[in-house]
């Protein structure tokens, strides 16, 4: 149902440009405010968000501690999975951004009847997210070209890298098709490899949302329009470059020439761009936030103040003697009052509070 | 535990939750063996929490309060403005699945709510409905829905299965803490009455006589005096604790499991031992009656129960004017004590920095709390070579050691315990690297769980550390379940007797004791639990 939602949604997605640009040529929308009003209610979305996240406190210092802790000078201490400062945030926070670490860990539960229970090894969601996000950071970049000019010395060195299929290892260059990108590729297969194991393994279909479905549909959608106009319907990249020029230098032009699939591609960007503040993706936000993983385990030696802070009841010493005073001197323990005449108060402690005992165990 | 099934049966677990229906479509059913008793008025009372009445969780009505809707949404509006994480963890999940089998409820379970992620998603799917746009708008297309009588039951139902352990947010790529989740969950159920007996009781117990299991002062002296009396028999020597001593130079808290059911009592038996030893070395040490419980069901309750309770360490620390805390065996009191106990109620200024009396040792790790792990204590005496140690008289047992999860992932106090039982056992092995340290399993009655009604869910929970335990017991021989927690003390035997036979569980300073050498003492022939020590099986027939 949730699978079948964001299907539609999606197709929904791809033909409105299609027949927005196609038939009804409104290229200004398309081109020019649709894109406007997605990168502001990114912008705006984002700064919601992180400013609603950053309103509330945190009031407890509490990392989960991964590692052995700052102690001895002759125990070693982990100081990136268990950071005792800055420095080890620091760097646990860059493993966990750049490298995924805490997925890395990731197991597999092997049941067999027995019952026999074993953790086997298990990377490939850990390799999929990785080269999923990193494809798309490439991505991204190379088509930086199209926003910038002159481009950067480095969005030519990342084309260089990432076609390096170019140099003859596929022949499809010869057909008339321009060098295949790596991390196209490598997109498409995460992306699918992300969609078949929601489908796939019993338990991720279960919990999967559209919310799951969509974004990861979306994407596909971006990734294939993007495909195709590069390897099949080419467009004509100097008017593409034209209008994003346009667009980055608030001259916004939308020229002709430009075929109907560079529309649905920049639209399905549009949509992405659009709906990343009020879904999951925040998590590219979020994680940067996360009381567990950005706060060193240093709450034992440094003071961590909680700013809403507020004095509770408690049971006092003073009310605890008052209560059990006779039978602490009886028992011969000291009490900070003695009472004037003991005996007549002996049995007046009655019990006053729970009569059960907890102990059951 | 009668009607628990037979280990064969309860071995027999489904992981694959149902094909077609949604989640959503499941209505709970609360079982018998799962579920615990609901708290009784008279704790609730005692304390004052809201809603006190008799009710059960097994009956339809629950007895909620009218605007009980009001509440636990308005309850929630809070807890997202006082809590980072909770907003956080609301928001940023993406149910990558990475903590689905990483839960020893869901392992040893099946349930498909048991999940870490679907048991976030259990509150997430209301705030959702509240607090998102789409939410409002798509309603079950977003994963939103609205809170009715049969979710809040699902709610209790499953916060009330998680023991916090902190295992699934190791995992998660986000740092995602199921623990802080069901920690809030249960703030929020009882701001409604529905907290469950085991966790009301002690919180009510503890209040009035400062430990959970209601001893009271006379009681609490006797009892350890009764150590003190074992402890001559076995060894000759007559320890002297004493108690509530203003001037002390160090105050001893410890778990109330520890003076009041075996094995802890035999750990007890070793801090009695070892502080007795050290009398001579200069160690001026006081028990308190008062504090007399290192642990903190309040924790389990809320954070502001959490408060109210620990303040009685250091109220205690200051009005007997010792210098600084020594803390017991335990698991999640030392979570509170490393990560909330100095926020909650210091700065302790009234108390200096830690020092050990006998190495000169700077505890510069507990700077600001002034509280130190015994274990961190003794493993610092032996390595300055401060105690004369016999480790043959352990060599009747081959130890494993099991990481406490909060301990282990709430202050990475992995390598100390280790090296205690290093010095005092020659035989010990690990378990599998991904059940221990950091990757430990929960004893699977964590979080106030320890109760006698859902005896099925604890052997459940505990089967992945029961699993990896009869490992090592098949591949070494493994017959003794070392831990630092009185929890774990507590369940590990029931759940050892279900899933292996044949292994023992003590604590390390038991271990410790029945190794430490006290200035003249008579010929050992037993340990301290009574059993003929390595070598002298004869003579105990004689």
């Amino acid at each position: 149902m949730s699978l079948l939602f964001s299907v539609v949604a999606v197709v929904i997605l791809v033909l409105i440009p299609w027949v927005g640009v196609g038939a009804l040529d409104l290229r200004l929308l398309f081109g020019v405010i649709v894109p406007y009003a997605a990168i502001l209610t990114f912008f705006v979305g984002i700064i919601m968000r992180v400013v609603g996240w950053a309103r509330s406190p945190v009031p407890f210092r509490i990392p989960t501690t991964a590692g052995q802790q700052w102690s001895f000078p002759w125990i070693k201490s982990n100081p990136v999975d268990n950071p005792r400062n800055t420095r080890g945030v620091v760097l646990r926070m860059a493993f966990e951004i750049l490298l995924f670490r805490s997925l890395f860990r990731n197991t597999r539960l092997e049941f067999r009847q027995g019952p026999k229970i074993t953790y086997e090894w298990e990377k490939w969601l850990w390799l999929a997210a990785l080269v999923f996000h990193y494809s798309f950071l490439v991505i991204f970049l190379r088509h930086l070209r199209f926003f910038l000019d002159p481009i950067p010395g480095f969005v030519h060195l990342l084309e260089s890298l990432d076609g390096f299929l170019q140099m003859g290892v596929v022949p499809l260059s010869g057909l008339g098709v321009p060098g295949v990108y790596l991390t196209d590729m490598l997109l498409l297969l995460a992306v699918t490899y992300l969609f078949l194991r929601r489908i796939y393994i019993p338990q991720m279909r279960f919990i999967s949302l559209s919310a799951d479905y969509f974004p990861l549909f979306l994407i596909l959608a971006l990734g294939l329009t993007g495909i195709l106009m590069r390897y099949f319907l080419r467009v004509d990249l100097t008017a593409v470059k034209e209008l994003a020029m346009g667009l980055v230098t608030f001259r916004p032009k939308t020229p002709e020439g430009i075929g109907v699939i560079f529309y649905i591609h920049f639209f399905m960007l549009c949509v992405l761009i659009a709906y990343f503040p009020f879904s999951k993706l925040v998590h590219m936000a979020g994680i940067f936030l996360s009381p567990t993983r950005n706060l060193s385990n240093n709450s034992r030696f440094v003071r961590h103040v909680n700013p809403w802070n507020y004095p509770v009841e408690v049971h006092t010493y003073e009310e605890y003697e008052e209560e059990f005073r006779d039978k602490m001197i009886e028992a011969g323990l000291p009490v900070e009052k003695m009472p004037e005449t003991p005996e007549e108060e002996a049995d007046s402690a009655e019990e006053a509070g729970p009569k059960e005992e907890a102990a059951k165990e | 535990m009668s009607d628990v099934p037979k280990p064969e049966e309860l071995a027999r677990i489904d992981h694959r939750p149902p094909e077609l229906k949604g989640w959503m479509d499941m209505p709970v059913e609360i079982k018998q063996g799962i579920a615990c008793y609901g708290g009784k008025p008279q704790n609730l009372e005692y304390v004052g929490l809201p809603n006190p009445r008799e009710w059960s969780p097994f009956d339809e009505d629950w007895k909620l309060p009218e605007n009980w809707k009001e509440i636990f949404l308005e309850g929630l509006r809070e807890r997202l403005e006082r809590f980072r994480s909770l907003k956080v963890f609301m928001d940023i999940c993406v149910r990558c699945g990475a903590c689905a089998d990483k839960c020893h409820f869901f392992i040893g379970g099946g349930d498909p709510k048991n999940m870490p992620v679907l048991r976030a998603e259990l509150l997430r799917s209301i705030y959702r409905r509240e607090y998102t746009t789409a939410g409002k708008i798509l309603g079950r297309l977003a994963g939103a829905r609205e809170i009715t009588v049969d979710v809040l039951k699902e709610l209790w139902y499953y916060f009330f299965q998680c023991t916090e352990c902190r295992r699934c947010s190791l995992f998660c790529p986000y740092g995602i803490d199921t623990a802080e989740i069901t920690i809030l969950g249960r703030e929020l159920l009882n701001l409604l009455g529905l907290n469950i007996d085991w966790i009301s009781a002690p919180v009510a117990n503890c209040y009035r006589t400062g430990n959970h299991l209601g001893i009271q002062p006379h009681a609490y002296k006797d009892m350890i005096e009764f150590f003190v009396d074992d402890i001559e028999e076995i060894t000759g020597v007559r320890v002297e604790p004493s108690f509530n001593r203003k001037g002390a130079e160090i105050l001893f808290i410890t778990p109330s499991g520890d003076v009041f059911a075996d094995p802890g009592t035999y750990t007890c038996m070793g801090y009695l031992m070892l502080f007795h030893y050290l009398q001579d070395l200069g160690l001026d040490i006081t028990w308190s009656t008062f504090a007399s419980e290192g642990g903190n069901f309040g924790y389990f309750t809320s954070h502001e129960m959490a408060k109210r309770l620990n303040a009685k360490m250091y109220a205690e620390a200051k009005r007997l004017g010792v210098k600084w805390i020594l803390g017991g065996e335990c698991g999640h009191m030392w979570r509170v004590i490393n990560q909330y106990m100095d926020t909650f109620n210091g700065p302790a200024d009234f108390l200096e920095e830690p020092v050990s009396p006998i190495t000169g040792t700077k505890f510069e790790n507990a700077k600001s709390t002034k509280m130190v792990h015994i274990v961190e204590f003794t493993a610092d005496l032996i390595k300055h070579n401060k105690l004369k140690l016999d480790p043959s008289r352990n060599d009747n047992i081959v130890v494993t050691f099991h990481d406490s999860c909060n301990p282990a992932r709430g202050m990475g106090f992995l390598e100390e315990p280790r090296y205690v039982i290093k010095s005092v056992c020659n035989h010990f092995y690990e378990m599998p690297e991904n059940t221990i340290r950091e990757q430990t399993f929960c004893c699977g009655s964590g979080a106030g769980l320890n109760a006698g009604e859902d005896m099925e869910l604890r052997m459940r929970g505990g089967l992945p550390r029961a699993n990896a335990v009869k490992h090592v017991h098949e591949k070494h021989g493994v017959n003794m379940l070392a831990c630092i927690c009185a929890i774990d003390r507590a369940v590990f035997p029931p759940l050892m007797d279900y899933w292996v036979p044949g292994v023992n569980v003590t604590g390390v300073h038991e271990l410790v004791g029945n190794a430490l050498i006290l200035d003249g003492e008579q010929e050992r022939t037993t340990n301290l639990r009574g059993e003929p020590l390595p070598g002298m099986e004869e003579e105990e027939d004689v």
